[in-house]
């Protein structure tokens, strides 16, 4: 799955012409193979899972570990390798798809079309919270812990500053800074 | 004879494993003159291979070969393939060990008669004192450089260990300091001071941490008494008619199986893999396995009492810079059973990167709780905390019914149940470090589990008479006079401290042994 530059590579005012176009929740619009986000920051084509499934495992992973100083496009990112692998392996591209079915049934039952319709979060997450156990639920959370936390793009908005041996350590660069204690 | 040697070659010492023990005994031997082979399963990664990169390095290094685990403890199912956290290179674990250099309390040599029967407990006195190993401490401390030991000052406490500091003075403890550590605080032994780089879990860039990787092979190497094959797994110990060993038969990189005779054999595979191969290497001789009369062979696994204590505040931390565990607070090491356990812990600084604390603040947890504490990231401090555990015959490495290595031997099962005086002093410890945070305005704290197991210890444990364990009080087998025990695997009972500079300190004291006994053509 590549991830290309939103504004570079598509104008959003031709996807949102394009005839078919839907948009979940307030966030990501599925048209054409793409998944985009309305805001125009980024947008996805996806290549083996439904666009529609991909939208709805991006708000899964936002629900899942939701950091509000994130932007989707590091939980576009993080989903990637799930779609890379059903490219090429069957069996798991049924689980995707089917946990993604399972999240929509589970909507419908609190009066929403789809998952990514449940406007509040802890709606979303009391579906997920009953399927926590599942091998889709659980591979889409290991994936995450490694697939949001070892981005080194994200790390700055943590604090974490990565790599430092060849900055000469902390010695000079405020390992002992704190004066607060 | 001079390294290389020949495989043919019965003469040489053969050690299995090249990590604290391992590497240790190999360098001392070499030292002596003695012909020494150490057979390590890992390759040899220097230090420009090592990089500031936790997921990187763990996976370069760690020893990730097939494991299987039972029993309640939380690391079953966090970590169910992965008991333990160490290292499969030359260096062992003391690749990305932490540092921590410190000596047994004089107790907690003799704990069964300090503590008395404790219900469910197999605790043993060791077969020897403090005082017979405070020489070797000496030794071992001198040889790796240990802060606060022959006059070499302790390192610069940095941010995370202000935290605890001002934390410790809050609570009223009164022993606290930026601790005994293996990490030079100024130039010494060839090797730079430490610059602060944090990444002390993913080896030493700056090589100012002691490692049997760049400080005790390459001066054993040099004497040309030497020789360390890497990527060589010994898969069993073979032994003659007498019963006394006689060679290993181990795999290289490309799975070809070699022999390597041998005059006596020092297994020093940590311990989860020395009792394996022990229990892998049984003969007709030996059904249950080499050196296993006693049936102990694989028992009596320790893990210490472990757990983090993170903690949140309003106002920046960066505990990621500097060194990972360099500040301590030894107060509660001490045998108080008045706290409703016996035994002790010690609480050490300790910082994880933003990936690994995405995997170890609280395994599988989800959600905006969990997302929260991480966005709190370089406001956090962290602090580990690891004490004495009460071994347990059935806590155990067994081999594995039906499951098989990629050499067709069985794999280890690792089973562990806390015993309730772990849980007691794992609460107590949670509550400790938790108040501690909160006396400098910590907004939430995270009592964090166990991590998959760094110190592991026990599995063929030293003890006075042969029918209680498995090596004597040098780390002989009980059973075959040329057969010994050279890792962490021979502790009687666990301690509280960290386990490295007793291991170090051990093998120095085996060397001598062993060459005095074969001087004496004993073995």
């Amino acid at each position: 799955m590549a991830i290309t530059n939103e504004r570079e590579k598509i104008s959003r005012r031709e996807m949102l012409k394009t005839s078919g176009a839907a948009t979940f929740g307030a966030m990501l619009v599925v048209s054409g193979g793409i998944v985009a986000c309305p805001r125009g920051a980024w947008a996805v084509q996806s290549k083996a899972l439904a666009p529609e499934s991909m939208a709805t495992l991006i708000q899964m992973a936002r629900d899942i570990y939701p950091h509000d100083r994130l932007s989707d496009q590091f939980y576009v990112q993080a989903v990637a390798a799930h779609d890379e692998k059903a490219a090429g392996d069957k069996d798991f591209k049924r689980m995707m798809e089917k946990g993604v079915a399972g999240l929509d049934v589970a909507a419908q039952g609190k009066g929403a079309a789809r998952y990514v319709d449940l406007g509040w979060e802890a709606d979303r997450v009391a579906i997920l919270r009953n399927i926590e156990s599942s091998p889709f639920f659980q591979t889409v959370r290991g994936g995450l812990v490694t697939g949001i936390y070892n981005n080194q793009a994200v790390w700055p908005l943590f604090g974490y500053e990565g790599e430092s041996a060849s900055k000469g350590g902390y010695l000079n660069r405020g390992f002992d800074d704190i004066d607060w204690v | 004879m001079a390294a290389p040697y020949d495989k043919n070659d019965d003469s040489v010492v053969v050690i299995i494993g090249s990590g604290a023990g391992g590497g240790t005994l190999g360098s001392e031997l070499a030292q002596k003159g003695i012909d020494t082979v150490v057979l390590e399963a890992g390759g040899r990664h220097e230090i420009p291979a090592f990089s500031n990169d936790e997921w990187g390095m763990f996976g370069q290094i760690s020893w990730l070969d097939k494991r299987t685990t039972s029993g309640t403890w939380r690391v079953a199912s966090d970590f169910s393939g992965l008991p333990a956290w160490i290292v499969k290179a030359v260096g062992g674990s003391t690749v990305h060990w932490a540092g921590a250099s410190l000596r047994f309390q004089e107790h907690e040599f003799r704990v069964r008669s300090e503590y008395g029967n404790v219900p469910g407990a197999s605790l043993l006195d060791w077969p020897l004192k403090l005082a017979d190993l405070e020489p070797y401490y000496a030794r071992a401390e001198d040889k790796m450089g240990v802060t606060r030991t022959n006059g070499i000052p302790g390192l610069p406490g940095n941010n995370n260990f202000k935290v605890l500091k001002a934390g410790a003075d809050k609570l009223g403890y009164k022993n606290c300091h930026t601790g005994r550590m293996a990490i030079n605080s100024e130039p010494r032994d060839g090797r730079a001071a430490c610059q602060q780089i944090g990444f002390c879990f993913q080896g030493c860039k700056s090589g100012a941490k002691w490692s049997t990787l760049y400080v005790e092979i390459p001066k054993g190497e040099a004497t040309g008494k030497l020789e360390v094959r890497p990527d060589s797994q010994v898969l069993s110990i073979e032994h003659d008619a007498k019963g006394r060993v006689s060679g290993v038969v181990y795999a290289d990189k490309d799975g070809n199986q070699h022999r390597q005779a041998a005059r006596a054999v020092c297994v020093a595979g940590n311990s989860i893999e020395s009792p394996r191969l022990l229990l892998n290497s049984a003969s007709s001789k030996f059904p249950d396995g080499l050196a296993n009369s006693s049936g102990q062979v694989g028992k009596n696994y320790m893990r210490h009492m472990t757990g983090s204590v993170y903690a949140v505040f309003d106002k920046p931390v960066n505990m990621h810079r500097g060194t990972t565990m360099a500040g301590i607070i030894t107060d509660e090491s001490k045998n108080d059973p008045s706290r409703g356990f016996v035994g002790g812990y010690e609480m050490e600084t300790l910082s994880l990167g933003l990936p690994f604390m995405a995997a170890f603040l609280n395994p599988g947890a989800w959600g905006r709780e969990f997302a929260s504490a991480l966005d709190m990231y370089n406001h956090t401090a962290g602090m580990w905390l690891v004490g004495e555990d009460m071994p347990q015959e059935s806590n155990a490495i067994t081999l594995h019914p039906t499951e098989k290595d990629q050499y067709g031997l069985p794999v280890p099962n690792v089973h562990f149940d806390d015993h309730p005086n772990d849980v007691a002093m794992r609460n107590h410890a949670y509550r400790q470090g938790s108040a501690l945070y909160e006396a400098v305005g910590a907004s939430r704290t995270f009592p964090t589990p166990p991590y998959p197991s760094t110190h592991n210890l026990g599995t063929n444990r030293m003890s006075e008479n042969a029918r209680d364990g498995v090596v004597n009080k040098f780390g002989q087998t009980h059973d075959i006079a040329n057969l010994f025990v050279s890792d962490g695997s021979q502790f009687t009972t666990g301690a509280a401290e960290n386990p490295t500079l007793t291991i170090v300190a051990l093998a120095i004291r085996q060397a001598d042994y062993i060459a005095d006994q074969m001087a004496k053509k004993a073995i």
